[in-house]
């Protein structure tokens, strides 16, 4: 095995590492703590290897040459490769279809995040309740988060149907009107809510889960002989026990929702009239139906600034929390 | 609100559990929250229901303007039939469990190797290492499709698998996982195999591995599902219908079917199943799996 080792080293980290000129692995006179250290720079670059290979390849790489492309006029036809500065960033900030397509992120973020934070929460505390059957509970809330984007998008496109489909026939039923689920511009963003929701709540419910269950018992059994009712250690003992956790869930909620594409894609096309098409499709649609990849990966970068920007701040939260 | 069991009850581990085994006494409070429960439960299974109904009807029946869940000229597999003939589900879903079964062995060979190197080896170099790492959790996938599609054509790796599976085995977040569950191994059971002259690499595998069965299988489960799901990065990468994987295979069969509902919806329902059959098979696994590393990003 240490063979395998060996021939990492060799390849991942030729000439590039200081302190392996004065690798003394086999000499006697050198201290024994000199030669340990040695063999552990390289064993330790030599376990990187396989990853540092990959991550510099597949994303170091990409991450720099997209920054240097969206400086460029290239195209996917070839055309005018050509270094142009900011040129791309000044235009993407004037393009309205940009900050259309960016605020249409920004406020699927905002109305998915709070209900996909709630509706979770509520799940979780009813099953933590210690309910029979608790395999069926988990099924139908989490099963949903197993499928792929378009599954949910081809099961939610039926059920919006506007006339064939279930949720319409079941208003009409219960007397109330038809909605044009998917095709009109105020409510389509609705729509791509409620499927996400149904989809991926159930990823919150196993956090909020695990983290109620790790609550000890204690606390409730204290607060039952002081006599709390339930409601009383549930917002006393519960919500404030899993205050840490309600706040890395919002915050990777939100940065999973400022990714959105695969549903809206799937289930408008970012129609109608681009009402809800978001910004990852917009760069999508920029690259490679426009050919203009210095300009799409320009505005990649407007919108990594963005998910910087939120991260920071996330880590600001976080850091004060613990502290 | 008479909901007194809305918290778990003050009762000791033991007989909490033995509760939920057999059930308590039924009050209001728990009846209201069993109610609950099963109207959400019922919600959240009605899609997977309408979509079954759909995919056993004609589909005469599935467009018929008077919509029932039990059709007229009653149910049938015809749609399963045409779909399984059409013969693109089955490699599809041959396509997906091989390049996801890929990733994720990729995924943990590679970031458990570089777990062990941070949790356990002190080289130079190695805080550099850790904040590059740690910094790249940041970043967005969607990011780099521009100049990612733009090296796989450079690397002629556009319309093969590989371009499906090479950008998608870096997990940042998962080698911290990893790194933390190794920080927890007592380093003397490794002092036993240094007297014996070992290499790092035996102690990782001999002693470090088999004592993280439970952390590896949660990873895997996660950037397992991660990569069946994917849809955006397989999607650019793609364009032959020979490897497409299923999600994305389904966005171009909706297209090619238009309004053929039963075909649809079975095509859906085949898709979905082997997530879900995993799922029953390894419930307790994936709920760990998912609850133990699905935090890690922060």
């Amino acid at each position: 095995m240490s063979s395998l080792a060996t021939s990492h080293d060799s390849e991942g980290q030729a000439g590039s590492l200081p302190g392996l000129s004065r690798q003394k692995q086999f000499n006697q006179a050198g201290s024994r703590s000199r030669s340990q250290g040695s063999r552990d720079n390289l064993n330790g670059w030599a376990f990187a290897a396989p990853f540092l290979a990959f991550f510099l390849v597949f994303l170091v790489w990409p991450l720099l040459y997209g920054l240097y492309m969206s400086m460029t006029g290239k195209s996917l036809t070839g055309a005018n490769d050509s270094v142009i500065g900011f040129a791309n960033y000044a235009e993407a900030l004037a393009d309205a279809d940009m900050w259309h397509s960016l605020g249409n992120t920004l406020y699927f973020t905002v109305i998915s995040t709070i209900p996909l934070v709630i509706v979770a929460l509520v799940m979780a505390a009813l099953v933590n309740v210690g309910l029979p059957a608790q395999w069926l509970w988990r099924l139908s809330y989490f099963a949903p988060y197993l499928l792929a984007s378009t599954v949910v998008s081809l099961f939610f496109t039926w059920m919006y149907n506007p006339q064939l489909g279930l949720i319409n026939d079941t208003l009409v039923k219960i007397g109330l009107p038809k909605v044009a689920w998917l095709n009109d511009p105020g409510v389509a963003m609705w729509a791509i809510v409620i499927a996400t929701l149904w989809w991926t709540v159930g990823f919150n419910f196993l956090l909020y889960l695990a983290a109620m269950q790790n609550i000890p018992a204690q606390h409730y059994e204290a607060a039952s002989l002081d006599g709390a009712g339930a409601w009383r250690q549930f917002f006393s003992i519960t919500l404030p026990q899993l205050a840490p956790t309600t706040v890395m869930i919002v915050l990777l909620q939100i940065l999973a929702s400022l990714k959105i594409f695969d549903q809206v894609y799937q289930m408008t096309a970012g129609g109608p009239g681009g009402a809800t098409r978001p910004v990852v499709q917009y760069i999508f649609e920029t690259g490679f139906t426009g050919y203009r990849l210095g300009y799409s990966a320009a505005i990649s970068y407007i919108f990594f600034g963005l998910i910087v920007a939120v991260s920071v701040i996330q880590f600001f939260i976080t850091r004060r929390r613990s502290a | 609100m008479a909901t007194e069991t809305l918290t778990r009850p003050a009762t000791s581990t033991a007989s909490r559990s033995a509760g939920r085994r057999t059930g308590r006494r039924m009050t209001p409070g728990r009846a209201a929250v069993l109610a609950v429960a099963a109207l959400l439960a019922v919600l959240w299974l009605v899609p997977f229901a309408w979509a079954t109904a759909t995919a056993f009807k004609s589909e005469t029946d599935a467009a018929a303007p008077k919509i029932s869940w039990i059709p007229p000229s009653g149910f049938t597999v015809d749609a399963f039939v045409k779909v399984f003939q059409d013969g693109n589900i089955p490699l599809w879903t041959w396509n997906s469990l091989y390049t996801s079964a890929a990733i994720t062995v990729i995924t943990l060979v590679i970031s458990a190797l570089v777990a062990y190197a941070l949790s356990r080896i002190d080289f130079r170099g190695k805080k550099v290492l850790m904040v590059v790492i740690i910094a790249s959790i940041i970043i967005p996938p969607p990011v780099l499709i521009i100049p990612l599609f733009y090296q796989m054509v450079a690397l002629h790796m556009i319309d093969t698998s590989w371009a499906i599976i090479l950008p998608q085995v870096i997990h940042p977040a998962m080698v911290f996982v990893l790194k933390k569950f190794f920080d927890q191994i007592p380093r003397e059971l490794e002092e036993a195999a240094v007297m014996d002259g070992a290499s790092r690499m035996r102690m990782f595998l001999q002693v470090v591995l088999p004592l993280s069965r439970p952390i590896l299988a949660a990873v895997a489960i996660f950037v397992f599902i991660g990569a069946w799901n994917n849809f955006l990065w397989p999607f650019i990468a793609t364009n032959d219908g020979s490897i497409l994987t299923l999600p994305v295979g389904l966005q171009t069969i909706k297209s090619a079917y238009g309004i053929q509902y039963a075909q649809n919806m079975a095509s859906a329902l085949l898709a979905a199943l082997p997530l879900i059959l995993m799922f029953l098979f390894f419930q307790r696994q994936i709920i760990k799996g998912v609850a133990t590393t699905g935090l890690a990003g922060t």
